[in-house]
């Protein structure tokens, strides 16, 4: 059902674009088609961001070049298809990192981009738009628009987080931050409930470039919210530094026939993950890949939630009200026995997003996966929304494939104003869904 | 560090394969017909870490531009010490078997140019007494098969060729590669339904750069078809005949 050669990376739902196109050189129009067009980057974005079912994908892939790297300060320009585990193999031998990363290498600059990604570092060093520093937009119009925050700065707030709707990303200027090795100087402390989580939050965020949080979603009462916090910087120079890891490592071999995460597995997986360690703090040192990656360790991860895929659910509520609606959400998720093993909780940082539609503000966000079980899933999920929406939070579209037309117009007050940058030729499931009735903002 | 020419260097596979040169901070020399494409190839393989990076344009069908190309391949670099022949078309079969003149195309570009080239980079290489050439060719040229036999003949006459020129140029310590990819998902292949047999550019680019660092006689890139085409070449005529291969 969702065989495709172009799928998400949740799997649901199926992707049926009417054509695939590759280019193989940096376009300077677009092409020709009558449907509409979309950039498919690397498949990473978990909903229906990144399909076009009948619609034209444009196959970003190969258009994987370098243009400019300069080593002195770290500011590299590359076509929008390059992934960022090519920037980090490329880099991180001359001393230099990405700025910002999510939690897999293997997406697209492009992509990155156009969902204004975030990291463990939001608290200090904002979103991945934030360190762009030039892009050029492609329109159906015929013209080119170079992009910067001060030269068509509005065409540049719309097309960071602006879900490749804004025309065809080519390509970017990228400016990389310092670092002295490859290596992570990683804190790990347990927390047995959500105000310790904000405790240590709170007592780590100015001293450690990077912080989040694993959650056991299966735990209830007086263990809501308990986890491991994991809080790290990069590490001074060592003597002497191995090569970068391989990107190999074993691939997930197929779909199974029924997801591996499921109500008999879930709580077991998570009190093991929560008890996996006597102590309740260690200090260690470890390679930049499994400490930022730990599960592009294994390729195709996603065939383990079976032949319906998943749904990831990731939120931002605001300070205010962040520790009741966290909870809340924690024992929705806990009481339907629903959710997964990789539950994550970040509080974010005030550095203001660059993009119309960025995701990421102020807040506390949390993200999880759910197997998808058709109508109890999609209920849940619609529960959640509804404790989002009163806290004043946002849902983010690059893990959605669900929610309401109704529910987007009020995570995202600038819809109406982004609406004006969104290329005629351009458009995506996502956003032919959340567009499909007319909402305004209340 | 590797002087190396690339003819052909805005096909996939030779990007791929430029791009572990790149790494290695050989200096190279591409040419290709598209100057735009050639120009966004060597800017990436000078961030990659060439030494330098300098093309030129030049239709490798056009015999007459190669002695003054390779004149200016070994300007640029300083002498030449490996080259890799990357170019090629995969012809429609069924345009070929309609019509002579496109059949003599398909084999003026994948034979008889490359044989023009070879000749002239043998006889460099014989003088200056060290080399590699390399030239992709296919496993289409093990054994003619009805679906595409004028691409697999001129192929088949490549390999044949190179065979005589290692077998010249032993003496001389210049190695002859011959590359015999299978099926690989490119451009070329654009319009094929991708099976599992068919390989990426990465992983043949890879095997390419391999070779080329061995000296690697015959290279069947990825490995499997070594075994596919002894099969397919030790079938009998009466089954062979009644496949649809």
């Amino acid at each position: 059902m969702t065989a495709s050669s172009h799928p998400s990376w949740g799997r649901y739902p199926a992707s049926r674009p009417a054509q695939v196109q590759r280019p193989g050189a940096r376009p300077s129009v677009l092409p020709a088609t009558d449907t509409p067009l979309l950039a498919y980057g690397n498949g990473r974005s978990y909903g229906d961001s990144c399909l076009n079912n009948d619609g034209t994908l444009l196959d970003m892939g190969s258009l994987d070049r370098f243009i400019a790297f300069d080593p002195a300060t770290g500011v590299i320009e590359c076509e929008a298809g390059v992934l960022l585990a090519d920037i980090l193999e490329l880099v991180v031998p001359q001393g230099w990192f990405l700025p910002v990363t999510p939690g897999t290498q293997f997406v697209s600059v492009g992509g990155a981009i156009a969902n204004d990604v975030h990291g463990k570092n939001h608290h200090v060093a904002g979103t991945f738009g934030c360190h762009v520093r030039e892009l050029e937009l492609l329109r159906s119009d015929g013209s080119t628009l170079v992009c910067t925050p001060d030269d068509n700065p509005e065409w540049f707030a719309a097309t960071v987080g602006g879900l490749g709707l804004t025309g065809l990303l080519t390509r970017a200027t990228i400016a990389l931050k310092r670092i002295e090795g490859p290596y992570m100087d990683v804190d790990t402390l347990r927390f047995s409930n959500l105000d310790e989580f904000f405790a240590l939050s709170a007592a780590s965020d100015r001293d450690y470039e990077y912080t989040v949080a694993w959650v056991d979603c299966s735990a209830r009462g007086a263990n809501l919210g308990r986890g491991w916090f994991m809080r790290a910087n990069h590490k001074p120079a060592l003597g002497q530094q191995p090569d970068p890891r391989k990107r190999g490592g074993p691939t997930f071999p197929f779909v199974t026939p029924v997801s591996m995460i499921n109500p008999l597995t879930l709580r077991p997986l998570n009190t093991l993950y929560f008890r996996r360690k006597f102590k309740a703090r260690s200090r260690d040192t470890q390679h930049y890949q499994p400490y930022f990656y730990p599960l592009d360790g294994i390729k195709h991860w996603n065939r383990a939630y079976g032949p319906n895929g998943f749904l990831q659910y990731q939120c931002v509520v605001p300070h205010a009200d962040a520790r009741t609606a966290v909870a809340e959400l924690l024992e929705r998720i806990a009481a339907a026995g629903a959710g997964s093993f990789l539950s994550v909780l970040k509080v974010f940082g005030d550095v203001q997003s660059p993009g119309l539609m960025s995701f990421p503000r102020p807040g506390v966000t949390l993200a999880l996966d759910f197997p998808n079980r058709g109508r109890e899933t999609f209920e849940l999920l619609e529960a959640l929304d509804d404790v989002v929406r009163a806290a004043g939070g946002a849902v983010y579209p690059a893990k959605d494939a669900r929610m309401s037309a109704a529910a987007f117009s009020e995570y995202f007050p600038n819809l109406e104003r982004f609406r004006g940058f969104v290329d005629p030729a351009f458009s995506s499931n996502f956003w032919r869904r959340v567009t499909s009735t007319t909402t305004s903002p209340s | 560090m590797r002087k190396i020419l690339i003819v052909g260097a805005t096909s996939t596979i030779a990007e791929q394969t430029a791009r572990r040169f790149a790494a290695s901070g050989d200096a190279l020399f591409l040419t290709g017909r598209n100057e735009a494409r050639l120009t966004a190839i060597a800017d990436d393989l000078k961030v990659r870490g060439a030494a330098t990076v300098a093309t030129q344009v030049m239709d490798a069908d056009d015999l007459a531009a190669h002695a003054p190309m390779i004149d200016a391949a070994e300007a640029a670099l300083g002498g030449l010490d490996t080259v890799l022949v990357a170019y090629g078309t995969l012809p429609d079969q069924q345009a070929c078997a309609a019509d002579p003149a496109a059949a003599v195309a398909a084999w003026h570009t994948n034979a008889v140019s490359v044989v023009a080239l070879l000749t002239d980079i043998a006889n460099r290489f014989e003088r200056q007494g060290h080399g590699t050439i390399a030239a992709i060719s296919s496993v289409a040229g093990d054994r003619g098969r009805a679906s595409n036999y004028v691409y697999g003949s001129a192929k088949a006459g490549l390999n044949a060729f190179m065979d005589g020129l290692r077998h010249r140029l032993f003496k001389a310590g210049v190695q002859v590669v011959t590359i015999r990819p299978g099926m690989v998902d490119t451009p070329m292949t654009a319009d094929f339904d991708k099976g599992p047999l068919f390989a990426s550019p990465e992983k043949v680019g890879g095997d390419i750069h391999r070779a080329i660092e061995k000296g690697t006689a015959v290279c069947y890139t990825p490995g499997f078809w070594r075994l596919i085409m002894t099969i397919i070449t030790a079938l009998p005529r009466a089954i062979f005949h009644r496949t649809g291969l």
